[in-house]
């Protein structure tokens, strides 16, 4: 069994990367002006989520919490709905060769085309609105959850399948009750890593296709020439997106509980 | 029962053709166990998932009762090598899959699940994930969750085979006792000799593949049995014949692979 480093051992680094970044600046290793100091962004960062929204008129006082529900809601709506599509569909392909053969290989070839480059695609159908925000957050984390889930549905042991029909199930039975099962690890890896994609993805669509939400402030606050913000937003995003794995991670623990006590015996 | 008629089957991947099983003739009265014996790769397991259901003949029928196999049923209780049980569900949970699926009533299948959890004894492991089980244990409730559909068939394909000798013992007696409780017809694949002839009341050789039945042997020891029959002269006597049924068959496949 691994053994769990010391809380003060995690912080090591982090403080270090801290550090030199404060006398990068601080010592005038980069050019002034250019970065903001660790303090700066604190300061900046504090006024974006606690400052007065009236009193001070400015874009970066009070409104952190505001973009960060409009970016979480756009990566919880376009992963959820990835998710709906992405899970059925992959259990379809991984169990009828007829699926596979008709869906799978236009998934392959769709694949590889980058959500960043449906950007356009998107803006010309949806127009600036949510709906395209959603469609490539949707479509960026879709691949990686129907291609997992596909891999589940395969990997299922046919020793188990064999055994459910010996015991009376149906087609119905099966795919509820083995194959989905069975299948759960890989979704939960798909899920993960399309949560990450989601957040990419969300900031993409915010810096060009909507004008709300961290991705829209990151790129209004670097025209404005506000890097501190930059930052600040830059450790938003990867706080959300950690926070949001962490749940992921939570919810297959306790789903698959069997699974820890297998990699224990 | 099992009416097995002129079964061949030929494995084919590609260009390679395998030919697992030739001319397979054999029937098992109802009520009957009968142990089949030989060595590995002669097709034991390739002939028990056709009678489950799993595999079709390349040619030949198969009957049960009297009708033809198309798929496996519960009717048909199947015992795998390994314990392929769900591991993501507890003791309870899987013994009680069959029933749960056939639509049965938990009403009427607690009573009976807990009462084969208890004559396998594995009480108080209701709860536990096949994780936390020992290898014995787990076969043991392979054998339950089929068990508790009381199938008229039994097929069972060296269900002990991965066990160490005390464990196996113990299984040996297990199967011994619930086989002379519910009487069910049984198809037993095995490699070990004193397991096939203390179990069954008749056992059939098979040659090396391709594999067909060599010789069948009738078991006329008394039953009940028990371990302790192992020791009896009558044991003796039908062991060494099966020994020299195998070493013939050893010497033949040996020979014949020099000549190829
Ligand atoms: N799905 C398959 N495809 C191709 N060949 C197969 C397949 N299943 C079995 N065979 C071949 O058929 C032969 C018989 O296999 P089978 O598994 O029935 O042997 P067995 O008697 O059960 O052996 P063991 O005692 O080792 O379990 C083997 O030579 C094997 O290579
Ligand atoms: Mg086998």
């Amino acid at each position: 069994m691994r053994t769990r480093l010391p809380a003060p051992w995690l912080l090591v680094l982090p403080a270090l990367l801290v550090a030199l970044w404060h006398f990068a600046v601080d010592l005038r290793w980069v050019t002034e002006g250019l970065i903001p100091s660790p303090a700066q962004v604190l300061r900046s960062w504090y006024t974006w989520i606690f400052g007065s929204t009236t009193a001070m008129l400015s874009p970066y006082s009070g409104t952190w919490l505001d973009n960060v529900v409009y970016s979480s809601r756009r990566v919880l709506q376009g992963f959820g709905l990835a998710a709906l599509a992405a899970i059925p569909l992959g259990l379809l392909i991984g169990w009828s060769r007829l699926a596979s053969r008709v869906i799978d290989p236009t998934i392959q070839l769709l694949r590889p085309v980058p959500i960043t480059a449906w950007l356009p695609f998107a803006i010309a159908v949806f127009g600036i609105y949510d709906a395209s925000a959603l469609f490539l957050i949707g479509l960026g984390a879709f691949y990686p959850i129907v291609v997992n889930t596909t891999h589940g549905v395969r990997d299922t042991n046919l020793l188990l399948l064999r055994a459910a029909r010996m015991l009376g199930a149906g087609n119905g039975t099966v795919l509820a009750k083995v194959i989905f099962p069975s299948a759960l690890p890989s979704i939960f890896t798909g899920l993960r890593l399309g949560i990450g994609i989601a957040w990419t993805a969300v900031i993409v669509a915010e810096m060009i296709a909507v004008k709300s939400g961290l991705g829209y402030v990151l790129w209004d606050a670097y025209y404005v020439g506000r890097m501190d913000i930059c930052v600040a937003t830059m450790f938003s995003v990867g706080l959300l997106g950690f926070i949001s794995d962490r749940l992921i991670v939570w919810a297959a623990r306790f789903l698959l509980r069997w699974r820890t006590l297998e990699a224990h015996g | 029962m099992i009416e097995i008629r002129g079964v061949h089957k030929q494995f084919a991947k590609g260009e390679r053709r395998v030919v697992a099983l030739q001319d397979i003739d054999l029937t098992v009265a109802e009520r009957e166990f009968v142990a089949i014996l030989g060595p590995s790769g002669c097709g034991k397991s390739t002939l028990l998932n056709m009678v489950a259901g799993f595999d079709q003949p390349t040619r030949g029928s198969v009957k049960v009762a009297g009708e033809e196999i198309a798929a496996p049923a519960p009717g048909r209780g199947v015992v795998f090598q390994e314990p392929a049980l769900f591991p993501w569900l507890t003791v309870m949970d899987n013994v009680v899959f069959g029933p749960k699926t056939l639509g049965q009533s938990a009403a009427s299948y607690r009573a009976r699940a807990a009462q084969i959890i208890e004559q396998i004894g594995l009480s108080g492991f209701e709860a536990s994930y096949p994780a936390e089980l020992s290898g014995g244990m787990r076969q043991r409730v392979g054998i339950a969750r089929v068990l508790i559909l009381e199938p008229k068939v039994l097929l069972m394909d060296e269900p002990f085979g991965s066990l160490d000798a005390q464990t196996r013992t113990l299984m040996q007696e297990l199967l011994l006792a619930l086989w002379e409780r519910h009487q069910q017809t049984v198809l037993f694949v095995t490699h070990d000799i004193e397991e096939a002839i203390l179990l069954a009341d008749r056992v059939c050789v098979m040659t090396a593949r391709p594999g067909c039945i060599k010789k069948s042997i009738e078991v006329r020891m008394p039953r009940p049995r028990s371990i302790e029959s192992t020791t009896s002269p009558e044991f003796n006597t039908l062991r060494r014949a099966v020994l020299d049924l195998i070493r013939e068959e050893s010497v033949r496949a040996a020979m014949e692979t020099e000549r190829a």
